[in-house]
């Protein structure tokens, strides 16, 4: 149990790195509170794996000091670090019986055998194992072996964090959601700080209390995923989060709202002072915050393809070069051809040079 | 090409795979295969190309018996989960690598097809490279592009996406449903994702432990899932089952939540049942008419951003609802779930499909 820093941690795979774009981490300053169930979204390339594995010490970081509770770890191995990591594919031996996996780690450090039975029988039971117990790893299925693989990160509640790298990938949507459950039932129970390494923004948001947004090597934005889904403070954020993501329409500013495409948008009255002159101003609205309006004032569009999803529709809108996505519930009608769209001024965000003005 | 498999079989050392699976892909149809890990879409798969041959059955095309034609004696193409590419041959020459292997193509032509396609797929500019120069989502576009440049009458696309980032699956997927909306090439899409099978919205056949439980327009099995099972694979998040009794009066789901039969129910013979609900069909507000109220104890609340999936027990049986907007609940919280009858499913002790939800409740119509 640790609060983890990152002091000014870089990393570059060059042996002399010069430019920014030479690191796969820039210099960064972070905190992982004791408890916290964190997650680490970005696209592949944008530096997840290896903030990952900094801090479980398979990698050390080309410069600034990593802290465990304020102690200088840094140089320490991953074995003295006390941290469990699971990967994407299964890790496991496939000789072993599923019960054996599962001790091993227990094991490793010497744990009584009457305390690796009540561990180990404790997380089959979680994730639903108890049946394969006796069984050779090498004779499951795929995803019964990614969950022997988590049961192995698992089974030690001493740990001073669980590090996941993308786990639930290999594995069908019915289970991930049994699993995400079962994880957080664990996080709950034993307040333990976990770190979810995940491109899936479902997964990311559902599964942590605080996102932690990566992009080339950087950090964006941390925040609760009510916040990240609102507030976006980049451009890239609101792409990245929701799906479809933000929409983004260059605007001009005139003395009571926001013009697209010549049509007025209102705006929030506190953003117009807050508005720079400069350029690169851009309207950011969530699919979720536009409504079709039978009559009266709003964007005028051109109605496109309307995608049925199940539980909502996506319709796809074109304001002469702008596309706009507009996500409906199932029951509501979408008219043909012609629309008039509606923005929740209360959702409608300001954006200059691709960062959130507010 | 018309793709038909006539009971076609697969069993290998003694363990079957696939049980006589019977299926007819229409010229220029877009197949989504779709059923969970293990369902046996791969080794559907692998029999379509001629990569193996069933146990037993017959595979045509247009008519013509090719079951026991290998790969290399077919006109197909293949995309696979794993970005497959030359690693020492460019973009360029991996994506030209079918045309100079099998047709005698002059160069010009060659040259103007590797193009063309590179084109459609956005990686032009990067003809030159090596595979390994390439991203992720890069490298499968080229593997894409080679699939494409064939123009085989049959395509078959193994879970292409699966190792892609999300934002690069949403752009491939609507990529690859423009390329092929008024195309000649009969198409097989695998997935494990219901999301998927709607997004393409073309026929879909739910494949699930070797067999076929369904096949239909997308819409049309997601408002009419033929039995349990076939509602469970199109279901993310889960379908909630609930065992039901209806009887005369109505229909009971526990001791103490019962509720009046919703018009589409009223046919059926008292007894036992499930029914089953989606989950965007639970919520917090009482409906107008036939509105029944669950109490339950939540077991937790994943927040989206924008929704909230609650988790939630009654008695024995456990329900996911998705709620719109953020909702803060505590673990063991006491709350009133509401569904509405007129969205349930009805399934018999056969796990048969006997009543399904109108068209018109939270739900639309298929274009």
């Amino acid at each position: 149990m640790a609060l983890i820093e990152f002091k000014n941690v870089a990393h570059s795979y060059l042996r002399s790195p010069a430019r920014p774009e030479d690191y796969a981490l820039r210099p960064m300053n972070l905190a992982w509170e004791h408890g916290g169930a964190y997650a680490l979204l970005g696209p592949s390339g944008s530096g997840k794996t290896t903030l990952l594995n900094i801090i479980s010490g398979l990698l050390r970081p080309s410069a600034g000091r990593v802290l465990f509770d304020g102690r200088d770890i840094t140089d320490a191995s991953t074995v003295q670090r006390n941290i469990a990591q699971v990967f994407q594919f299964p890790v496991i031996y496939d000789t072993m019986t599923v019960f054996d996996n599962l001790a091993f780690p227990l094991r490793n450090r010497g744990v009584a055998s009457a305390e690796v039975r009540s561990r180990v029988s404790e997380v089959a039971e979680m994730l639903e194992l108890t049946n394969n117990l006796r069984r050779r790893a090498s004779g499951l299925a795929a995803d019964e072996k990614q969950k022997v693989s988590l049961g192995r990160g698992l089974v030690r509640f001493d740990v001073s964090a669980i590090l996941f790298d993308e786990p639930l990938t290999v594995v069908d949507p019915y289970l991930k959601w049994r699993l995400r459950r079962k994880l957080k039932e664990i996080h709950k129970r034993y307040s333990v700080t976990l770190i979810y390494v995940t491109h899936d923004q479902g997964e990311a948001l559902t599964f942590a209390d605080r996102v932690v947004v990566m992009h080339e090597g950087s950090v964006l934005q941390q925040g609760t995923p009510q916040e990240l889904f609102e507030k976006p403070t980049h451009r890239f954020v609101g792409y990245f989060i929701g799906s479809p993501g933000m929409n983004f329409l260059p605007c001009r500013l005139s003395t009571d709202g926001a013009e697209v495409a010549g049509q007025p948008v209102p705006l929030a009255a506190t953003l117009l002072t807050k508005a720079p002159q400069a350029t690169g101003l851009e309207i950011g609205i969530r699919p979720e915050a536009i409504n079709f309006s039978g009559s009266g004032s709003g964007l005028a569009v051109e109605i496109g393809d309307v995608e049925h999803l199940g539980t909502r529709k996506i319709a796809t809108c074109r304001l002469g070069e702008h596309e706009i996505k507009v996500v409906v519930p199932p029951e509501q009608p979408i008219p043909s051809e012609r629309g008039i769209l509606k923005f929740n001024p209360a959702m409608t965000r300001l954006y200059a040079d691709g960062r959130l003005v507010g | 090409m018309r793709l038909t498999l006539e009971k076609v079989t697969k069993t290998v050392r003694e363990q079957p795979y696939l049980y006589g699976v019977d299926l007819d892909l229409a010229p220029a149809s877009f197949n989504v295969l779709l059923g969970p890990t293990q369902a046996g879409k791969t080794s559907l798969l692998r029999l379509m190309a001629g990569l193996d041959y069933p146990s037993s059955g017959m595979i045509r095309e247009d008519g013509t018996d090719v079951t026991l034609l290998g790969v290399r004696k077919r006109n197909v193409a293949m995309v696979y989960q794993e970005f497959v590419n030359y690693p020492s041959f460019t973009v360029y020459e991996n994506i030209a690598a079918p045309l100079r292997r099998a047709k005698r193509l002059p160069a010009s032509q060659i040259d103007a097809k590797v193009k063309a396609t590179a084109q459609m797929m956005h990686i032009d500019p990067l003809l030159h490279r090596l595979p390994s120069e390439l991203s992720g989502g890069q490298q499968q576009r080229v593997a894409l592009a080679r699939a494409l440049v064939k123009e085989a009458p049959l395509l078959l696309l193994d879970e292409p996406l699966v190792n892609l980032d999300y934002k690069l699956r949403e752009e491939l997927r609507s990529e690859i449903r423009e390329i092929f909306r008024h195309g000649t090439t009969t198409v097989v899409y695998a997935t494990t994702e219901p999301q998927e099978a709607l997004l393409f919205g073309g026929n879909t056949i739910v494949l699930d432990a070797g067999r076929v439980l369904q096949c239909g327009p997308a819409l049309e099995i997601y408002h009419r899932p033929a039995t349990i099972r076939a509602s469970q694979v199109f279901s993310d998040p889960p379908i909630n089952l609930i065992r039901a009794v209806i009887g005369p009066q109505g229909c009971r789901l526990s001791p103490s939540v019962a509720f009046p039969l919703a018009p589409h129910m009223r046919a059926l013979p008292p007894g036992d049942y499930r029914v089953g609900v989606r989950a965007g069909h639970i919520g917090l507000a009482a409906h107008a008419e036939y509105g029944c109220s669950i109490p339950a104890k939540v077991e937790l609340a994943e927040i989206n951003g924008s929704e909230t999936y609650v988790h939630a027990g009654h008695g024995d049986f456990q329900m996911i609802a998705l709620l719109q907007g953020v909702h803060e609940f505590e673990l063991g919280d006491e709350i009133n779930l509401y569904l509405d009858p007129c969205s349930l499913f009805v399934f018999d002790d056969a796990h048969n499909l006997v009543a399904a939800p109108g068209e018109n409740v939270g739900r639309t119509r298929a274009h």
